[in-house]
């Protein structure tokens, strides 16, 4: 399972750093949950996220609006992800904490670190049997974003 | 001191760009603005419910203390010691029966009245204060707070009109719209970090022209459209301004199309769930974006609501302080709606991720242009409420009140 999880790790963080976005949305499942927030904010138990789904219809939302109406200059991240800790559970389902650092390098070339946190993951598996994201909120350690979130996380 | 500057007097639809760029400018605003006859959005009494509750905020540079004491009256001083200008509070905000500076351990009450000095009477009878310091002698400045619906406002300014006065009726009764009789509780707190100067967010915050333009999410989904009914409101002082947009039925995009605007598509939404709102307000207002002068902006977009400070960091740097809003009142289902809908907004929101780049541009546009200057001649050249939105009168509010306030 480690092992599984730790794959689909790498292929989430290449399919963003990649700008594959239509793509993305297959790693959840479609009763999915989705949310950016910061470490603040989940101390405090607050509900609220920069992002927040609660199907994968809606992240796929995110995604053509992305590419059809939000504006924002061109950028890419590069995602490094940690080393996943994970927990079985009793239902078959596994949680797994995996931190992160992203850069973000704008078209111009400037390279920034625009966030670090962690992945809160509950994975499961679909009918086919395929590893996929029952929920996953993402923390991010700082209660700052610089200009905007564009690109998921 | 007279600054060396060039902006015909009484111009409010010609704004020179040397205003965005110069230290000597913000210099100027944090001395007559932030730390001058304006009232200022400090935070929310639900954020500080219980005696003995605090929050630390900004007035601009000035970092500021606001605190509910032992008989739930809210206090707010600056937050410096008074002895050797070490911050007093270090956390966002806490429950507290007192502070004490970790420098020195000089120790403040509530309203940041001195009540303690480390060692006054010295050790062993040698050292100490001298005979004639008095604690009362020695504090940090303190605020005059107001309060109304809910929002905590502190100025530190003796000639600052009283709040009500200073928000004037037609921002008040919008105000309670929002907020009045409900108990607000925050949802949660973003801070994003602007790449311009303060005055691009506060001007973009007060420019109805360019919602529908710049935000194609707004506009596909008839959220917002300027061919939809509504209309701008803009304070006398010019300063606050509300503007806002109903549901019509049957309102033409044909002009979208006419202008070959790129705010007309086919997209349509797989999870159109979030646009599936709740009557929350008696009216068909589907949006209703308020500020207040200089920094202070409450909005409501759908059920979104939210309240967002506006604190400069640098000539061009901004921090905008984003605090969702819901209320104990909310059924879980109306909770829900609420979260899904704080999609739209925020650094990462549908309709408002391209403000968090789009005063950039203007910062980075302008930069050898300090002697040039913008065009705010939409819809003419004064700062009146209007009903259609395809003005920039609130922009230009905006100028009059920064004109009359800076005396640049």
């Amino acid at each position: 399972m480690l092992g599984e999880i730790a794959n689909f790790q790498a292929a989430y963080a290449r399919c963003l750093d990649d700008e594959k976005l239509e793509a993305w949305p297959d790693f959840f499942l479609a009763d999915a949950v989705y949310r950016v927030t910061t470490a603040d904010n989940y101390r405090r138990g607050l509900q609220a996220g920069l992002i927040w789904a609660n199907s994968r219809a809606m992240l796929a939302d995110r995604t053509s609006a992305l590419r059809e109406a939000n504006i924002y200059e061109r950028h890419a991240y590069r995602h490094i992800l940690g080393l996943p800790l994970v927990e079985m559970q009793a239902d078959g389902a596994a949680r797994a904490e995996t931190p992160f650092m992203v850069a973000r390098i704008m078209r111009d070339g400037t390279t920034d670190l625009f966030a670090t946190g962690r992945y809160l993951d509950i994975f499961a598996r679909d009918d086919a049997g395929a590893l996929k994201l029952r929920e996953r909120v993402v923390v991010c350690d700082s209660s700052r974003i610089d200009t905007l979130l564009a690109i998921p996380l | 001191m007279p600054l060396d500057t060039v902006w015909p007097e009484g111009i409010v639809h010609q704004v020179p760009y040397w205003v965005f760029q110069r230290a000597d400018v913000l210099a100027r605003e944090q001395e007559v603005i932030f730390r001058g006859a304006c009232w200022h959005y400090l935070c929310l009494e639900a954020e500080i419910p219980n005696n003995g509750d605090y929050r630390t905020t900004q007035l601009g540079e000035l970092p500021v203390v606001v605190a509910r004491d032992a008989e739930g009256v809210v206090h707010a001083f600056e937050n410096r010691c008074a002895h050797r200008g070490a911050l007093i509070a270090l956390e966002d905000g806490g429950n507290t029966k007192d502070f004490t500076c970790v420098y020195h351990a000089w120790r403040y009450d509530m309203a940041g009245n001195l009540k303690g000095v480390a060692f006054r009477n010295g050790i062993a009878g040698k050292g100490g204060m001298p005979k004639d310091f008095r604690l009362e002698d020695n504090c940090p400045r303190k605020l005059r707070v107001a309060m109304f619906c809910g929002l905590v406002f502190g100025t530190l300014s003796a000639e600052t009109p009283e709040l009500e006065a200073y928000l004037g009726p037609e921002i008040t009764t919008r105000i309670r719209r929002v907020l009045n009789g409900r108990t607000p509780e925050v949802l949660g707190r973003f801070t994003q970090a602007l790449p311009n100067n303060w005055k691009l967010y506060t001007e973009n915050v007060r420019d109805s022209y360019h919602a529908s333009l710049l935000h194609l999410f707004f506009t596909t989904f008839e959220v917002n459209r300027l061919t939809q009914k509504g209309g701008l409101i803009v304070s006398e002082s010019g300063g606050n301004h509300v503007s806002w947009s109903a549901i019509e039925e049957g309102a033409a995009g044909a002009e979208y199309a006419q202008q070959q605007i790129r705010s007309d598509s086919d997209y349509r939404l797989a999870d159109p769930s979030l646009l599936h709102g709740f009557q929350e307000f008696g009216d068909t207002c589907t949006l209703q974006i308020l500020s207040v002068f200089p920094t202070f902006v409450l909005q409501q977009i759908q059920n979104c609501i939210a309240v967002r400070q506006v604190v400069p960091r640098a000539v061009d740097r901004t921090d905008l302080h984003w605090t969702y809003l819901g209320f104990a009142e909310d059924t879980p289902e109306q909770r829900i709606m609420r979260l899904k809908q704080c999609n739209l907004v925020g650094a990462a929101g549908f309709v408002s991720m391209e403000d968090g780049c789009v005063g950039g541009f203007v910062q980075r546009g302008s930069a050898g242009a300090a002697d040039q200057q913008a065009v705010l001649r939409m819809g003419g050249h004064d700062a009146l409420s209007s009903d259609t939105r395809a003005t920039e009168a609130s922009v230009r509010g905006f100028w009059k009140a920064y004109r009359a306030a800076t005396g640049l």
